[in-house]
């Protein structure tokens, strides 16, 4: 889709674009060809050292990921240097693996909730400062302190704010008649306790979008919506919730991604647990190659590959959406 | 009109108050006396205020909050120093190859970075840079780079040709316009990235606990998750360190909040 961009670009250069289509042409011309291959020269030397990089620090960890996956790993091979090859059966071993169900369910449960609420609230939020009212520019700034907070800071925030005995919430839901609730430390609410903390985090990041979305908007349609007796509700659902689709998709698509590979705040608030009641697959990754004196790195890169395949699948949705959705 | 607009900005500021509550709570916790700490119901105003858990930050995590800084500059240098040139060259220059370039950069923002982590772990131990500053600043710049080439070259994109073309007929070759003539108009395009790439690197928890958790120099995050490990009774110590570990990112806000809502929204949705 990239390559469509640029050649739309180029569109505007018709004499490159028939001289390239039609090289016997541009045959006689051979300064202009050594000029052409000068500026492909300079075009690569300033992208080199990005592919370089690329390849250093992408393309070969994860190839020593995958590498990790099919081998069998332990402290001791670092150093001796020899892990015998064993196929897929790091797979298989983390396939039947007790903590694979839960770990997925809760991956799922985790980021199709977080982004629902993420979205709504975000949604809700973008068209209430729509309507521009003294102070809004401001608020609307303000808005965006939560996703600026290093991860860690609100995970500690929100785990005090939670502590079964002495934190703001339970004293809060007291004070309303409602009981204390473990948030931390029960099965049950252990995995909702890191959703809040999540929800809260990524509300600024579909706030902008969505908001940056309204305004692309034309405002003729509302103002004929309008004209025509619409009230605000049917003209939010018949025409500017409509009109948002492409902006949705994205946002949706994006937070789907991002969500899949949250770590920080899982790990601070809970560390997975109690048990695996709130472990994903990015935490149980970690907890296998870094959670414990024995670190099993093979199966950690197995899991991890298992979480690479989920977000690549939903990448290409992306990647495949977003022209598409430009066009519109 | 204007009373609806009033009643607006009521519903605006109450929706602000509740969004920023868990903030405000990290800034009373971190004024209350250890004494008042399991206090029930806990004081909602720091009434006996103290700032004994900031004289203990800064007695213990000075150092922390050095290395923060270092990486997180260094790693602005390595991402500026990256993307900016290929972002012109993909917006002016045409490579051949840059479609699929892009698509790479695309893909590679969506690895999760625990994956990420685990091959660097394994990278390191081999060339021995594991636990040092260097290390954690190349891993921290993986987050931005990709993030930085996307901007830059949705940025350079929009500036005329004309003036590239103008370069080239006064003799400038494709460094002396980058140099001299793409940069200077970039101003915008280079403080976005800077943010950003200072934010997250400032910000970043796993690279750090991963590969530089047994250095001599570790950042701030790696200083509050000892504390939340160690000693959880000094909940106004931890929540002092947290405040302080928030300041760059309040001052950038202050500082260049359009910038922001433009990186993300460019990020995301525009190209």
């Amino acid at each position: 889709m990239t390559r469509d961009r640029s050649r739309a670009r180029s569109a505007g250069r018709q004499r490159d674009g028939a001289a390239v289509a039609a090289p016997s042409r541009a045959r006689p011309r051979a300064s202009r060809r050594v000029e052409r291959w000068r500026a492909q020269a300079a075009a690569w030397g300033f992208i080199l050292p990005v592919v370089a990089y690329l390849v250093a620090f992408y393309a070969y960890p994860l190839y020593r990921n995958i590498d990790l996956s099919i081998r069998t790993y332990t402290v001791a091979s670092f150093v001796s240097g020899d892990a015998p090859y064993s196929g897929f059966a790091n797979y298989s071993h983390i396939l039947r693996n007790p903590t694979f169900s839960p770990a997925l369910v809760n991956t799922a449960v985790f980021t199709l909730v977080s982004i629902a609420f993420q979205f709504a609230i975000g949604l809700a939020l973008a068209v209430f400062f729509y309507r521009r009212f003294r102070l809004s520019g401001l608020l609307r700034a303000l808005f965006l302190i939560p996703w600026l907070l290093p991860l860690l800071v609100s995970a500690s925030t929100w785990s005090w704010m939670l502590n079964s005995d002495s934190g703001i919430v339970n004293s809060f839901l007291q004070a309303i008649g409602v009981g204390p609730i473990d948030w931390l430390t029960s099965p049950h609410w252990s995995l909702v306790a890191v959703l809040i903390a999540n929800i809260w985090i990524g509300i600024p990041f579909n706030l902008v979008i969505m908001y940056s979305g309204l305004q692309s908007l034309s405002t003729d349609v509302f103002e004929a919506a309008a004209i025509d007796g619409a009230n605000g509700w049917q003209r939010f659902w018949r025409i500017t919730f409509p009109l948002l689709r492409p902006v949705s998709a994205i946002t949706l698509l994006l937070g789907l991604i991002y969500t899949l590979k949250v770590f920080d705040i899982i790990w601070i608030m809970t560390r997975g647990g109690p048990a695996t009641s709130s472990t994903t697959l990015a935490i149980w990754s970690y907890q296998l190659g870094f959670g414990s004196l024995l670190p099993d790195f093979s199966s950690a890169s197995a899991v991890g590959n298992v979480l690479i395949i989920i977000a690549v699948v939903f990448a290409l949705i992306y990647i495949r959406a977003r022209p598409r959705l430009e066009a519109l | 009109m204007k009373r609806r607009s009033w009643w607006l900005t009521a519903l605006g500021v109450l929706f602000t108050a509740a969004m920023l509550f868990p903030v405000y709570w990290m800034i009373n916790v971190s004024l209350t006396r250890t004494s008042d700490m399991r206090k029930s119901p806990p004081n909602l105003f720091p009434v006996h205020g103290t700032l004994q858990g900031y004289s203990v930050v800064l007695h213990q995590q000075l150092p922390y909050l050095g290395t923060s800084l270092l990486v997180a500059l260094g790693t602005v240098v390595v991402t500026l120093a990256l993307s900016a040139p290929a972002g012109y060259s993909l917006a002016k220059l045409r490579p051949k190859g840059g479609g699929v370039l892009s698509l790479a950069l695309l893909i590679a923002q969506m690895i999760p970075a625990i994956v990420m982590a685990m091959g660097f772990y394994t990278v390191y131990i081999k060339l021995g840079i594991l636990n040092s500053v260097w290390g954690l600043i190349l891993a921290d710049s993986t987050i931005a780079v990709p993030f930085g080439v996307l901007i830059f070259t949705a940025f350079m994109s929009r500036i005329p040709n004309e003036l590239v073309q103008a370069a080239r007929i006064d003799g400038a070759g494709a460094m002396r316009t980058f140099l001299s003539v793409i940069m200077p108009v970039s101003r915008n395009a280079v403080v976005t990235v800077s943010l950003f790439a200072f934010l997250w690197a400032w910000s970043d928890f796993l690279f750090a606990n991963t590969l530089d958790s047994g250095g001599g120099l570790q950042p701030i995050t790696l200083g509050i998750y000892a504390y939340i490990g160690n000693n959880n009774q000094e909940w106004n110590a931890i929540m002092a360190t947290a405040v302080v570990a928030s300041v760059p990112a309040a001052v950038l806000l202050v500082l260049a909040q359009r910038y922001v809502a433009a990186g993300v929204t460019t990020g995301a949705v525009k190209d």
